[in-house]
């Protein structure tokens, strides 16, 4: 059964996944530790993507494919036929950088999916990164969770510009349903409701 | 003080919901204890030494009457029968069940009570001065804006998972008494030249074992932007905190890597976007908010009252009391009242339920039924006429609670440590125990004065020790519990971390070292010179100096 929610006005459903999720392969270098320098900040203990990597991307022939950005970044002249039938869609990961994405697809909303992958659950930064998607870039089309996304996360999901979640499939996803709507008036405005409490009821 | 309106309860009705079905599922095993665990600590549910620890938000330390008496309830029934105010005016219950949680959060609930967020990675408590409102050096009452800031703060959803604690401080006063230097963010309410309510923006500090006093970021901040301007900075923080290495993971690290003007271009980068967006403070919803914290029915009173100048000459142990516990007040004829959580011989910051609902009975009799926490772990009754003062004073001392040692050497901040916290290297609260002993002479302690003293059980640092006047530390030696001890750190304006004055010392040995430290004080002050100052005009050279002479001639004589 399938474990991606999705919100369609408003309304969560369990639906079957259109795109197929392309990772990258294994990478053949150590993981590089404690970057330290503060340029290497975002990456500090991630993985850094190798050429070979790239490279090494199977990407299925047909149907719709979500890539990782490195790969998208490189091999878009590649996939660009594909991406004109709107097939191609995007991943990152929660340390790689929204600027990147932007500079190598100027129009994001030629993207019909971009997704945030997020290694543990307790890595926040993928809120910020739905928020800049949908506040500062202007992104209009589906944004998914996948990765470590469990139900305790998906208020703050939802709330941070997110309209589709890929559940870890070890959970119900139809029991996670429910808590998309832990709350009914969150105090102050995000994505998904702009407005504080202050601004939309006469307190 | 601020009351919930129906989408205040909603929220932590809400809350309760959600968190009785999280204990439910962890408890059925559908949570692991790694997904639990942030899920727990939003909720302020430790795991400790001998049981969970449960911290409730007594937010920015403000309490009525029926919440104190709805604390000392629940302390009574799921604990035993007492609790623990921090020194982030929260409170503590040491020994609840797991289970029993959510019961006590739907409890706290019925009072508007909760506690979203007291831990965990994520916006804590926004605290700030106990005398909020009735100071006379006040410029801005605080309470308002810090209301507006928890609300904003309460599930932010893009900062539900930061990379570390996040700590908000704010002040309305000339003298900074919420430490705003040693928070993630601090923030100083002023009136501009133009008389507007403006803010003066710190970030960057903090305890924990990497003290650092924050750093100015903004100078100047209108008000209604407090909250887009705080999002610049989480967000930047919340991107590009560290993750990897939870030592290294508050926003004072990333602050001091990137340097303040590089962290301040990000923040100010960001802010072009976030500024005037609906977040924006309106004049209306503050207006809303500061109806809550509007002055007290106050009387007009005298600035003097007869019955208390009688009661000062003739009473020597009123006297002692009043000039220590008695805070001045911006009303004539009213002072704020401490009750002092800090008895000789007992956990500082402790109070039995009992306690409780005799503070609970005093505020509603005496102080239009509220009462606030400071950060010193006392509780602070803030309007009580002058002509009261008397009765609150007997009262309170058959409770216990009217120790005349606010301010002085024995009213020490101290954290749980090793007899609850699973993280410490040492005890603590022995060693405030055993100070308050050494030095129960009163002559003794007011002739010593104004002096404060920090005690954390390890380098977390929940103690403030960086920041006392004298702060111990205690430390792990081969499997054995010492203590470090500092000189010099304070808070207020001219805030400092404190000097190690040398090699740590065991338990037994830290009245005694105490005891010396005074004596050089006592020897070399000049005047009304308070300990701080004699500390900063000498240095730590001559009290390091008495201090080790004895061990040092031990040393040499191949006793040690
Ligand atoms: C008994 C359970 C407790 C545990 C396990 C605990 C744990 C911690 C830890 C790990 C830190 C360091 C965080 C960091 O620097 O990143 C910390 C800081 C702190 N804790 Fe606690 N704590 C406990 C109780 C308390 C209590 C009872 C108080 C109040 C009296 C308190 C007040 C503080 C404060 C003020 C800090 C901040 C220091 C700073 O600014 O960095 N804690 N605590
Ligand atoms: S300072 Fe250390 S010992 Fe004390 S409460 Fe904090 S974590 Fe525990």
């Amino acid at each position: 059964m399938s474990h991606l929610i999705t919100l369609q006005a408003d309304v969560a459903k369990i639906t079957e996944d259109a795109w197929q999720f392309v990772a990258l392969p294994p990478s053949q270098q150590e993981v590089r530790k404690q970057a330290g320098k503060v340029v290497l900040f975002k990456l500090t203990g991630e993985q850094t993507v190798t050429p070979e990597q790239i490279a090494g991307t199977l990407i299925p022939a047909n149907g719709k494919v979500m890539v990782p950005l490195t790969v998208f970044i490189a091999r878009k002249t590649e996939l660009q036929a594909r991406l004109d039938q709107h097939e191609v869609g995007v991943w990152l990961d929660t340390h790689e950088s929204l600027t990147d994405l932007n500079q190598a697809q100027e129009d994001l909303n030629a993207l019909p999916i971009i997704a945030v992958h997020v290694e543990r659950f307790a890595d926040g930064r993928i809120f910020s990164l739905g928020t800049l998607l949908r506040s500062r870039y202007g992104f209009k089309n589906e944004l998914r969770a996948v990765g470590d996304v469990l139900r305790d996360q998906l208020f703050f999901l939802k709330r941070s510009g997110f309209n589709s979640f890929a559940m870890r499939t070890d959970r119900s996803a139809t029991e996670a349903i429910a808590s998309l709507n832990d709350f009914s008036q969150p105090y102050q405005g995000a994505v998904d409701e702009a407005r504080p409490a202050f601004r939309r009821y006469n307190r | 003080m601020y009351k919930y309106d129906e989408i205040d309860q909603s929220l932590v009705d809400e809350r309760v919901a959600q968190y009785r079905d999280q204990t439910k599922r962890y408890l059925v095993g559908q949570l692991s204890d790694d997904e639990f665990r942030p899920l727990r600590l939003q909720n302020g549910l430790y795991i400790q030494r001998h049981a969970p620890m449960l911290r409730i938000a007594v937010p920015y330390g403000m309490l009525s009457s029926k919440q104190l008496h709805k604390l000392a309830d629940i302390a009574s029934k799921y604990d035993k029968a007492y609790g623990h105010f921090s020194t982030r005016q929260n409170m503590q219950l040491n020994w609840p069940l797991l289970e029993d949680v959510p019961d006590i959060l739907a409890e706290l609930a019925k009072v508007e009570m909760h506690a979203i967020q007291t831990s965990g990675n994520c916006i804590r408590n926004i605290t700030t001065d106990q005398f909020a409102g009735v100071a006379p050096d006040e410029v801005v009452d605080p309470r308002a804006m810090a209301e507006v800031m928890r609300q904003w703060s309460t599930f932010h959803p893009e900062f539900a998972l930061l990379p570390r604690k996040f700590k908000i401080a704010v002040s309305g006063t000339k003298q900074d008494r919420a430490i705003v230097q040693a928070h993630d963010i601090g923030m100083e309410f002023y009136l501009d030249a133009q008389q507007q309510l403006a803010i003066k923006v710190w970030v960057g500090g903090g305890l924990g074992r990497t003290p650092i006093l924050g750093t100015v970021i903004r100078e100047h901040l209108e008000w209604q932007h407090a909250l887009t301007y705080c999002e610049a900075i989480v967000r930047v923080y919340n991107l590009h905190g560290r993750r990897d290495n939870a030592y290294k993971a508050r926003i004072k690290i990333l602050v001091k890597a990137l340097g303040i003007d590089e962290f301040k271009r990000q923040v100010e980068e960001e802010w072009v976007h976030l500024k005037d967006a609906p977040n924006t403070i309106t004049e209306a919803e503050l207006a809303r908010v500061a109806q809550h914290f509007e002055p007290m029915p106050y009387e007009v009173l005298a600035h003097h009252d007869a019955s208390y100048d009688a009661a000062i000459a003739s009473n020597p142990a009123f006297a002692a009391w009043a000039k220590r516990s008695l805070h001045a007040h911006k009303m004539p004829g009213y002072r704020a009242v401490t009750l002092s959580l800090k008895t000789h011989g007992q956990a500082p910051g402790d109070a039995s339920s009992e306690q409780m609902h005799a503070v609970a009975d005093l505020a509603a009799q005496y102080s239009f039924g509220e009462l606030r926490v400071s950060h010193e772990q006392n509780l602070i009754l803030a309007d009580v006429k002058l002509s009261d003062t008397f009765a609150l004073w007997e009262k309170a001392r058959a409770q216990g609670l009217a120790s005349p040692n606010i301010g002085l050497l024995t009213d020490i901040i101290c954290c749980p440590g090793g007899d609850f916290c699973s993280l410490a290297n040492a005890k603590s609260i022995p060693i405030a125990q055993a100070i308050q002993m050494q030095f129960d002479n009163l002559d003794y302690l007011h002739d010593i004065g104004e002096l404060e003293l920090n005690i954390s059980g390890c380098m977390n640092a929940c103690g403030h020790h960086h920041i006392g006047h004298i702060g111990i530390l205690g430390i792990d030696k081969d499997g054995s519990e010492w203590y470090q001890v500092t000189l010099g750190g304070s808070q207020g304006n001219q805030a400092s971390l404190g000097t190690v004055i040398g090699p740590s010392f065991s338990a037994e040995e830290m009245p005694h070292v105490v005891e010396k430290l005074i004596s050089v004080y006592l020897s070399e002050r000049n005047g009304e010179e308070r300990f701080i100052d004699t500390v900063r005009r000498l240095g730590i050279a001559p009290f390091k100096a008495h201090v080790y002479a004895d061990k040092n001639a031990a040393k040499a004589e191949g006793i040690a």
